[in-house]
């Protein structure tokens, strides 16, 4: 995802952790939600930090809809490119830091993981305490088995032969992942947007396995405007002649314009009009009058044209349909009498966080999750954080979360270490 | 933990009223320090309500959960008799709807445990007959134009308040908080409307 910073600031070097690299696992006989299976499914994740010798600081980052396993800090494979060889230690930055918004950077830059200004040395997911793992998800195209990976029925990439993947889906692979690498309960979860769904869902699904829950700018069910703005998305994929049914792969030819199409609709929600006021007015680009032609005229509409640009050279369009497609599905009340009852007697400690303007997911719907745990008697917190960013707000404001989930994880770390006793007295509910 | 020395004196007097291991929720409650003691202290299973971003912050310091609402909007996330005290701490005269507030209170809680500084005190009423001005004292020490306290009351008018609020007082506590010394707080049993500064009332739904 990506942006409105203005911020002039360099990314974080300081606080870097430096270069990472990215492993991959594989497991066998993946079952979905829709009744499919899997046979083989790779997924790719990286971890940062040290585990602790009680397997007590793990922190697994669920990322969001165009994100992927590198959090924070250089990617091994840029930094070589870059120059970089292991010899010189995981401790490098690039000769020329990128700045602000990632998309934005030219494409030449290297760009930190997506959470960099969260996740490092100091930072508040702090990797000197905490172990972070962060997986690129299923259905994805960084890495993990998703559309354009090779069917191994037919040789052949998936395309829409692909299973249509959940939310829930997504977390059950994370939990093989995590079952694999000796981890049994976490720490903490977290993620916003698509992330804070999975968090969501994993302290839904895996109540046992988690210590605490954080939930930025997230919903719990997709409401009618949040699956419109997909629909146009995938109408732009899908109605791309160079979709060819999704077997793009082979003709060499991607649907560029439908991607970078659905990229800017749903740029355009990840933003506000206040951050789009302040960022672009009515400001024409490299000209003073108007063109009277169809063409690129408006600041706003340059940058658009841009990140829709960018955004084709490192994303699959067939993930883009099903990454949307698992958010419509996203139902945290799924078949339960209420949001409530889903949580009833739920041990994990929640935390929500929304934004002002956010107008994507807005405030409402983090409240009512806050109000059904409240009900359900749980551990909650939640601040509305006052932001101009909308929805992108929770990869621009670092400071602001910092302040909640900072204090929220150590004392997280505290009640795990004494047992899972949040509280001395009896369940409220 | 959080050693009761360093309450403040009406919550340190509501800290002894409240049951140990009690399901408390802490309406306005700051930083938390109040909650923190009671599950420190008392055992008690504890919930906080707050604005203030600063406060949030520092109560998910000392572990504790808390939600940020307006207590004007009600406790609808709350079922009803949730809670065995909800406390309201120094904040019934900053709400935009006390009586609201109070019948909420009623239907989360088994009891209530409301503070609130009295306009009835003499030095109000000596303040206002002698100067002509508003009050402004230690327990009310803010300008009539620049304060968030809307919605003075006396214990006296409390009374009433509560009564038409579908509630009845079961316990009545007057105090005077702006002793000599600051730490002091000492009970008023003669002419409680007119010699204390401050009063806890405990509350429960008639």
């Amino acid at each position: 995802m990506s942006a409105t910073g203005d911020r002039e600031t360099p990314w974080d070097v300081v606080g870097s952790v430096g270069v990472i690299g990215a492993h991959t696992l594989t497991f066998e006989d993946v079952a979905l939600a829709s009744g499919e299976v899997l046979s083989q499914v790779v997924v790719e994740y990286e971890t940062l930090g040290t585990m602790s010798p009680e397997r007590d600081n793990v922190v697994l980052l669920c990322h969001a809809l165009s994100g992927d396993a590198h959090v924070a800090g250089w990617r091994e494979s840029d930094a070589r490119a870059a120059g970089w060889s292991p010899e010189d230690g995981p401790r490098w930055s690039p000769p020329a830091p990128a700045t602000g918004d990632p998309d934005a950077a030219p494409s030449s830059a290297v760009r930190p993981g997506w959470w960099d200004p969260m996740v490092g040395p100091g930072k508040t997911f702090d990797t000197e305490r905490y172990f972070i793992v962060c997986a690129n998800v299923l259905g994805g195209c960084s890495g993990t088995t998703g559309p354009s990976s090779i069917n191994p029925a037919s040789g052949e990439p998936f395309g829409l032969d692909f299973p249509v993947v959940t939310i829930e889906d997504m977390v059950d692979v994370q939990a093989r992942l995590l079952d694999e690498l000796g981890i049994e309960r976490l720490l903490a979860v977290a993620g916003g947007s698509m992330g804070g769904m999975q968090a969501l869902a994993w302290a839904k699904r895996y109540p046992e396995r988690v210590g605490a829950c954080i939930a930025i700018a997230t919903t719990w069910r997709l409401g009618a405007q949040a699956i419109a703005f997909n629909e146009v998305g995938r109408a732009a994929i899908l109605g791309d002649p160079a979709f060819a049914g999704g077997r793009y792969y082979e003709t060499g030819a991607t649907p560029r314009h439908g991607l970078a199409v659905a990229r800017m609709i749903g740029h355009i929600t990840y933003l506000s009009d206040e951050s789009m006021h302040e960022k672009f007015g009515r400001r024409l680009r490299g000209r003073d009058e108007f063109a009277f032609r169809f063409v690129t005229e408006f600041e706003v509409e340059s940058y658009l044209a841009y990140q829709g640009k960018r955004f084709t050279e490192r994303f699959d369009a067939n993930t883009y349909l099903y990454m949307t497609k698992a958010m419509d599905y996203f139902d945290l009340c799924g078949d339960a009498g209420s949001l409530a009852d889903v949580f009833r007697g739920s041990p994990v400690r929640f935390l929500v966080i929304s934004f002002s303007s956010d107008w994507l997911f807005p405030t409402y719907q983090s409240k009512e999750i806050v109000a059904a745990l409240s009900a359900a008697g749980a551990e909650v917190s939640f601040a509305e954080i006052r932001s101009p960013y909308g929805h992108d707000a929770f990869l621009l404001e670092p400071a602001a979360q910092h302040a909640f989930i900072e204090p929220f994880l150590a004392q997280a770390r505290v009640a795990g270490r004494a047992g899972a006793r949040p509280t001395k007295g009896g369940e409220l509910e | 933990m959080s050693p009761v020395d360093s309450l403040r004196s009406d919550l340190r007097l509501i800290a002894e009223i409240v049951p140990e291991g009690s399901r408390v929720l802490d309406l306005g409650c700051g930083d938390g320090s109040l909650i923190a003691h009671l599950r420190d202290a008392r055992g008690c299973t504890v919930r906080g309500i707050e604005l203030d971003h600063a406060d949030i912050a520092a109560a998910l310091a000392q572990g504790l959960s808390v939600v940020e609402a307006d207590l004007d909007d009600g406790l609808d996330a709350f079922p009803d008799g949730s809670f065995d005290v909800v406390v309201l701490s120094q904040t019934l005269q900053v709400v935009r709807r006390p009586a609201f507030v109070l019948r909420e209170m009623l239907r989360v809680g088994r009891r209530c445990v409301v503070s609130f500084p009295n306009f009835g005190h003499w030095k109000v009423r000596g303040y206002l007959a002698l100067r002509g001005r508003m009050p402004v004292s230690r327990s009310i020490p803010f300008t009539w134009y620049d304060t968030p306290n809307i919605h003075h009351t006396t214990i006296a008018d409390f009374r009433d308040f509560v009564k038409a609020s579908g509630g009845e007082i079961e316990q009545e506590i007057a105090l005077i908080t702006e002793g000599w010394h600051r730490a002091e707080v000492r009970r008023v049993r003669l002419w409680p409307n007119l010699l204390a500064d401050t009063a806890v009332a405990v509350v429960r739904p008639a």
